[in-house]
């Protein structure tokens, strides 16, 4: 069971406090009328789902109610940052650098 | 000694950490016996001459107890005097002994003595290869249940209880500095270290007693004997505030995040029911912030003939049941060892005033301390040699002994048979890594010790003493010194002097690698040499495995079962890869390991679920009127987690005519439903007009204040997903209802878009669901029941449909809402939540003379039914949009701002002809009434598989109209008004309906226009 910083609360909480909510940084296409069908498929449908860092949007459902996102690394599920919506992370996988 | 041991035959006359002065009396199989209070069960059974206590799980072969402690894989009893207090699969070695315990064999049918299946094994022996239940049982696939309970039985797995548990049981959150696990020299001086260094710490350990090894070894400290050092440390320990001692406690999981869960024995140890109000167990989860992992090494036994007979034992068990117990399990011993170590158990029974009969050393030339003391006790050693097979069927009665080549794979010189009842082994000893590889930690092997120690890990976790190949007392104490020090120093606090105490120096010889001891045969024609006794794996099963092709350890594992179910490979599984190595001529690393999963030894289902269980397993919701539903007789249903009031029966009525009377009471006078649990959501913002246009597929933009609207809410993907009704209440202010299931679906929905998408919208959302109290009047003297409760003008002319309008109700401020979900004159009255069971109690005060009825959410389905309304969840699925609906009235493809759920509406799929679209459904013969689910098809005659067009999503029988009402999908149906379509039952009946507008009451609006 996880243990979570929430940036909002500024604590640990128990995971139980927290739900996922999938992957972090899909925007929104800011025009959604002007997208062909197979990219509003892609923003609706398609995901990464990496071994390692991975960044992920999490909500203090039980506490703040607040959404913030996580990197954490999907193989030994360690946290390495917790980082509010809007600002960047600054751990990310070697490829992606 | 004046105390009667006539009973237990191998009861020494002294010694051990028992209490002669406690006899305690227990039952096993049946038959009384006597131990005493410090007994395990194991201990008692052996000081009783017990010699088989179950049957092996394939082969049926007699099996008695082999370890001492949590690896003993045969022992696995059933405890429990009554049918409530039965508890499966407890390890007799960790069951302390308590007055009047009850256990039972878990396998053996008849009775082990004497067990039928054992016949089977003896014959079926070559016929039951691994792989054995994929390659029988597989065809044909109908017959596997019968095998199953066949096999399932012939197992031996234990049974639950048929009756309800009597017990309590806990859960407790537990926070530290620092968890230690093992409460053996290297966890009693870490817990010593960070206690005086004022940590919050926790220790905890499987046994009932704190001191590990230090209980079942002669071992000085200080020059007294290690018990006194461990009682004089447990003794400071529990004089400190921050220090949690937690004995009976065997740490089982370790989780993310250094989580990990601790069953905790309180009063299973010593009554088969917790006394009156104890709790029977407790799981502990604990948050640490460092862990300590001391948890020791479990002895390997070697792999020889035969070596599941009773008797045949591992070593340093033979060691704790002597030093522990006072009990010699058996008469004349042979000890065969790879190491000196293992001399301790020779030296022990040695001192017991038993018989050695030899030690049989698989090296050339032993030298040590042990071993010199073995021969000032003149004890035989035979040398290069090993035990190539034990004889006996009930209980060992020789062995066989022959010289082994340097490399210890092959017999190199004549057998001497020798009398013996007793065969103790030792092939070295394994760290128990259990708790480390939890996490994911992979293993690391090490040809120092001949083992595997924890792997590399990113929890805060550290270990000390035998967990890392450090076997000495010596080692075991500092290291538990350093780990402490590396841990305050980690969390900041001083460290306080801590004094080691002072051991033995005792020398010890380098062990050899040795695990399979070979036979004069080849290992598939050998007598069986068991590797796993738990899951019947022998050496020959796991060649044979290879044999076959399979490489990987992980595959090994699963086509043999070794390491399976309870046992989790304690003993077995570094024999079984070391077999596996040599057979795939490569080295035990690089066979890989398998890895271990929680839970360590099994968990009771009492522990797990603590107090979520009975009225406490999930929070139940009430309306403030919930007593009043009680008190009318109400039945209930269940809608998330509210009980809401379903109908209300009167006398002896059915349900359907319970319905039939609120439904036409409705229609005809007025009825009152308790709508408290439609979720409510306050919002509130410069923006929040905006930001319904974006979540709501309608426009919201021209909505005055005073005005409702219904809305529909779609997903991305454009389908439905809840519906509801807002309402203006100023401004920038509204109130959104939704579903009653849905209410947190939906607010964490408009908060995901607005924080992650829309944050510069000015608006805020808050859950208002409880403040509220909803009743709805419903039904043409609706207007005429309020008017004798407000002086407010609720006419036509004042309170058009659509409005709301605050007025006092009943003496109290109240939102009342003109809208209808029955297609009635129809009034929502909201008032806070407290004044909900006054006002609901004022309007029937006041209703009597219009015979205001109750009704419940049955009765709502059908009128809104009756109306074709919709019910978000029941007619829509999720891969309905508003058009499949007919709803295109509630969708404003005009608005600015591309809605949630338009560009999703617009997909290629979503525009095609020929969706299923929602229809009313009117069958033919009007008492027809469709099961909801039913699949239409368009030609009855069609062969099988038809081709269906749609499911019934809705259907009632309406007394109103005394006909069936029904809606529907059916593919392209919207097109298809008055065409027929058949419904095929499953009893054969097939109902024909008329597909047809889903509004079968008062088209035109008329009702509720009033």
């Amino acid at each position: 069971m996880f243990h979570i910083y929430c940036p909002h609360c500024c604590e640990y909480r128990e995971e139980e406090e927290f739900h996922a909510a999938g992957q972090s940084h899909i925007a929104r296409p800011l025009d959604p009328d002007a997208c062909t069908d197979k990219e509003w498929g892609e923003y609706m449908y398609f995901r990464a789902n990496p071994r390692g860092i991975h960044h992920e949007l999490w909500v203090h459902a039980a506490g703040c109610r607040k959404f913030f996102n996580i990197t954490r690394n999907t193989q030994t599920y360690e946290i390495k940052e917790v980082y509010k919506v809007g600002e960047k992370p600054s751990v990310v996988a070697d490829e992606a650098k | 000694m004046t105390q009667d041991l006539s009973k237990q035959s191998n009861r020494l006359q002294e010694g051990g950490r028992i209490d002669r002065s406690k006899p305690l009396t227990f039952t096993y199989n049946g038959k009384q016996y006597k131990g005493f209070d410090g007994d395990t069960l194991a201990s008692a059974l052996l000081a009783n001459g017990v010699d088989i206590i179950g049957r092996s799980f394939k082969y049926s072969r007699p099996r008695g107890i082999v370890a001492a402690g949590a690896e003993e894989p045969n022992a696995i009893m059933q405890i429990g005097s009554t049918e409530a207090t039965q508890i499966p699969n407890v390890r007799a070695t960790q069951q302390s002994l308590y007055a009047g315990l009850v256990a039972s064999s878990t396998n053996g049918w008849p009775n082990v003595e004497m067990d039928l299946m054992g016949l089977v094994g003896k014959i079926g022996g070559k016929m039951m290869p691994p792989g054995f239940y994929y390659k029988t049982f597989m065809y044909p696939k109908s017959m596997w249940e019968t095998y199953e309970s066949y096999i399932r039985k012939a197992a031996g797995l234990g049974r639950a209880p048929k009756e309800n548990d009597p017990d309590i049981y806990d859960k407790m959150n537990q926070h530290c500095d620092l968890l230690i696990v093992g409460a053996g020299p290297a966890g009693l001086m870490a817990a010593l270290t960070a206690a005086r260094s004022g940590a919050r710490v926790i220790i905890a350990d499987e046994q009932s007693e704190f001191g590990g090894s230090l209980l079942s070894s002669k071992e000085m400290l200080n020059g007294k004997p290690a018990a006194e050092w461990v009682k004089d440390v447990v003794q400071e320990l529990s004089g400190f505030d921050d220090v949690l001692m937690l004995p009976n406690s065997q740490v089982n999981g370790y989780h993310d995040h250094n989580f990990l869960t601790i069953q905790q024995h309180c009063t299973d140890q010593f009554a088969d029911r917790a006394p009156n109000g104890q709790i029977a167990q407790r799981l502990h989860r604990v948050r640490a912030k460092w862990v300590v992992l001391a948890t020791g090494a479990h002895e390997r036994p070697l792999v020889y003939g035969n070596n599941d007979v009773p008797g045949c034992m591992v070593a340093n068990a033979v060691s704790t049941y002597i030093n522990r117990y006072g009990v010699a399990p058996g008469k004349d011993l042979v000890l065969m060892t790879s190491n000196d170590n293992a001399y301790r158990a020779a030296l022990d029974w040695h001192d017991a005033g038993r018989n050695v009969v030899a030690i049989v050393d698989s090296r050339k030339n032993p030298q040590g301390t042990f071993v010199d003391a073995a021969r000032d006790r003149g004890i035989s050693i035979i040398v290069g040699s090993g035990v190539i097979e034990a004889h006996g069927s009930k209980r060992v009665s020789g062995v066989s002994i022959a010289p082994l080549n340097d490399a210890g794979d092959a017999v190199v010189g004549p057998i001497i048979k020798m009398a013996a009842d007793t065969v103790a082994t030792s092939g070295g000893w394994s760290p128990v890594i259990h708790l480390s590889c939890h996490t994911g930690a992979r293993p690391v092997w090490n040809d120092e010790i001949l083992g595997f120690t924890p792997g590399a890990t990113y929890q805060k976790q550290l270990t000390a003493g035998a967990i890392n190949g450090a076997f000495s007392t010596a080692q075991a104490l500092s290291e538990g010194v350093k780990v402490a020090s590396d841990a305050l120093s980690q969390l900041g606090l001083a460290k306080s002097d801590v004094a080691l105490p002072e051991t033995e120096v005792v020398e010890e010889g380098k062990a050899m690698a040795l695990f399979h001891i070979p036979h004069t045969k080849p290992t598939s024609k050998a007598p069986k040499q068991f590797v796993d006794y738990q899951n019947d794996v022998t050496a020959a099963g796991i060649e044979l495995a290879c044999r076959e092709g399979f490489e990987s350890i992980e595959h090994v594992k699963r086509y043999t079962a070794m390491g399976f179910g309870t046992d989790q490979g304690k003993l077995g599984n570094i024999n079984g890869m070391a077999i596996a190595a040599k057979m795939l001529n490569q080295t035990i690393p690089q066979t890989g390991t398998t890895i271990f999963r929680p839970n360590y030894t099994p968990v009771t289902f009492g522990a797990i679920a603590g107090r979520d269980c009975g009225e406490l397993f999930d929070p139940e919701r009430y309306t403030a009127m919930h007593a009043w539903h009680v008190e009318h007789g109400a039945k209930f249903e269940d809608v998330g987690q509210w009980k809401r009031a379903w109908y209300y029966p009167k006398g002896n009525e059915t349900m359907q005519q319970a319905l039939d009377r609120e439904c036409l009471a409705t229609r005809k006078s007025v009825g009152i439903l308790d709508a408290s649990t439609l979720g409510k959501i306050d919002i509130q913002g410069k923006d929040a007009r905006e930001f319904l246009g974006r979540v709501y597929t309608n426009a919201w933009a021209k909505l005055p204040v005073g005005k409702c609207r219904y809305g529909l809410m779609c997903g991305e993907d454009g389908m439905v997903f809840d519906d509801g009704v807002t309402s203006c209440l100023a401004e920038n202010h509204f109130l959104m209802t939704t579903t009653s299931g849905g209410a947190a679906r939906v607010l964490s929905w408009l908060e995901i878009y607005h924080q992650t998408e829309w944050p510069e919208l000015e608006v805020y959302f808050n859950s208002v669901t409880d403040h509220w109290s909803t009743m709805t009047i419903s039904g043409p003297n609706s207007r005429k029941l309020l008017e004798k409760l407000t002086d407010y003008d609720v006419s036509k002319e004042n309170m058009a449909f659509m409005d709301w309008k605050p007025m006092t109700v009943a003496g109290v401020p109240a939102r009342v809402f003109r809208i209808s979900f029955t297609g009635e004159l129809s009034f929502e009255i909201n008032v806070q939540a407290n004044y909900g069971l006054h006002v609901w109690k004022a309007l029937f005060e006041h209703g009597e003379e219009f015979n205001l009825t109750p009704y419940g959410t049955e009765t709502m389905h059908i009128l809104r039914a009756e109306k074709g309304f919709i019910i978000a969840g029941q007619d829509t699925d999720g891969s309905v949009h508003p058009f499949d609906l007919g709803m295109s009235w509630a969708v404003s493809m005009q608005k600015p701002f591309s809605f949630i759920g338009k560009r999703g509406m617009q997909r290629e799929d979503c525009v095609r002809e020929n969706r299923k679209q929602l229809v009313g459904l009117k069958t033919i013969d009007p008492k027809a009434v469709l099961p909801e689910g039913a699949q239409g098809v368009l030609d009855p005659k069609a062969p099988v598989p038809m081709p269906m067009v749609g499911h019934v999503t809705s259907s009632y029988w309406s007394a109103n109209l005394n006909r069936s009402v029904a809606m529907g999908f059916v593919k392209g149906g919207l097109n298809k008004m008055g065409e027929r379509v058949f419904y095929p039952l499953a009893d054969g009946r097939v109902i024909e309906a008329e597909i047809c507008s889903p509004v079968f009451l008062d088209p035109k609006g008329e009702r509720q226009n009033v």
